[in-house]
């Protein structure tokens, strides 16, 4: 438990609170001290733990893929090779199975959401204090900030930020091809003509509206979904070891037991963190595959 | 948790991940993947024709197993016959060598005959001759009584 007058509710505040870069109430611009002044900087502030966190683990996946790539033989693959193929091949066949479109595009960014999402929820599975308490001793000996202000996530997965930037991303992708494929018409059709028809023009002006309430509502809902769904689960798992982890501090019977329950709770988490990793890469592809697909 | 700029960081970080690995990562491996594929798809075809090709080469090698015995057997039968037709040939020669040499024996031995023929009628006439002059006590003029010894030697 970080600090010595730290309540329940103050250490669950804090491990919810993400180091805020933005212009603080007095004009200049820095780190919030506190949930309120982050909320007080707008828009224009920036999780710095998010932005880091998940900037560093995609560095860290593509320099590995990278460096694969670079020395990719036909031959008798090495171990690491060995390793990337497997997951490239995974990764293909879920795109053949999935999409019948022709795009290059899709595969790599199936791969990149895959595995960047896994490495952002697979930060969840580090020791829930150890790395703020890293962030805390370099903040206040290093800056000399007050330790109980330095406020640090280390799972980007559990920041809508993260989750609503890379469904927004693959929503803009979506509209992008959609259009694309199916040209302006093409789309508003889909989206106005559907599911209600009629061979009567009048009528199906009519109905017109209430499509595109329909379609909207299914097409808004893809991003939504894909980032609220993300971040839900691992918030929550978040959340649940925050919980185990105050039984820390009562006493050392309710400590054991803690520590049991964060083993078998680490242990399921790492079936949640591939699953929802997979369950986000899977719906990417499927929407995708919809904006390719002429309407039948 | 508030929503804030973070958000357009993380698009841009994520379309510029998304770009790395279409650029650099993806098509490399699945390079070296397709290429493999392709190694082994080669080298099952190679073996299945390799498969192929020494069932045909079986099948050549009995049939010229089969030619060759039969070659063989008339080579043999032709041998046969050859040997046969030596030893008839051998025979036929012998055999007229053989009479060649009774015939030119036999003259021969008419020749010796006559030749002894011949001495013994010189010598009966001597002996004639002497035999006549003891009888008649006196000398037989040979050249007297030639003609009539002489168609005496030719009555013997």
């Amino acid at each position: 438990m970080s600090g010595e007058a730290l309540t329940s509710a103050e250490y669950i505040r804090h491990h919810l609170q993400n180091l805020t870069f933005g212009q603080l109430p007095d004009g200049a611009w820095g780190f919030a001290h506190t949930a309120e002044e982050a909320k007080a900087m707008g828009f224009w502030a920036f999780n710095a733990d998010t932005l880091g966190f998940s900037l560093l683990l995609g560095v860290l996946f593509l320099w590995l893929f990278r460096s694969v790539a670079k020395s990719a033989t036909s031959g008798v693959p090495g171990g690491a090779q060995n390793f990337v193929e497997w997951i490239v091949d995974f990764i293909d066949d879920s795109v053949r199975g999935s999409f019948n479109g022709k795009n290059p595009l899709v595969a790599p960014l199936a791969l990149t959401i895959f595995l960047w999402i896994f490495l952002m929820n697979f930060m969840d599975l580090f020791a829930i204090d150890w790395l703020p308490k890293v962030a805390q001793w370099v903040g206040s000996q290093v800056f000399g900030a007050d330790p109980h202000h330095v406020f640090f996530k280390v799972v980007p997965s559990t920041d809508p930020n993260a989750t609503f930037g890379m469904a927004l991303s693959v929503f803009a992708l979506v509209l992008y091809y959609s259009i694309k494929m199916k040209g302006v018409s093409g789309f508003a059709g889909e989206l106005t003509l559907m599911p209600f028809q009629a061979k009567n023009k009048v009528v199906q002006v009519m109905f017109m509206p209430i499509n595109l309430l329909l379609e909207g509502v299914t097409l808004i809902s893809k991003p939504v979904s894909l980032a609220l769904r993300l971040f839900g689960n691992m918030y929550a798992g978040e959340m649940i070891f925050i919980l185990i982890a105050l039984m820390y501090g009562a006493g050392w019977a309710m400590g054991a037991f803690g520590g049991l329950l964060q083993l078998g709770w680490a242990i399921f988490h790492i079936l949640i963190i591939t699953l929802q990793a997979f369950i986000f890469m899977t719906l990417t592809i499927v929407y995708l595959d919809m904006a390719h697909q002429e309407h039948h | 948790m508030n929503i804030n700029a973070t958000l357009i960081g993380q698009s841009i970080t994520f379309f510029f991940f998304v770009w790395f690995c279409m650029k650099f990562v993806w098509p490399p491996i699945m390079q070296a993947l397709d290429a493999r594929k392709k190694q082994i798809a080669d080298g099952l075809a190679a073996g299945e024709r390799g498969k192929h090709e020494q069932e045909l080469a079986q099948k050549r090698a009995a049939e010229v197993l089969v030619e060759a015995k039969r070659q063989a057997q008339e080579i043999i039968a032709k041998a046969e016959k050859r040997a046969a037709e030596i030893v008839d040939e051998a025979k036929t020669d012998a055999k007229g060598e053989g009479e060649r040499i009774l015939v030119a024996a036999r003259a021969e031995i008419g020749q010796e005959v006559n030749r002894a023929k011949e001495g013994l009628r010189a010598q009966v006439v001597s002996i004639a001759i002497a035999g006549a002059s003891k009888v008649l006590e006196r000398e037989v003029d040979a050249n007297t009584h030639n003609d009539l010894l002489t168609k005496l030697a030719a009555q013997i």
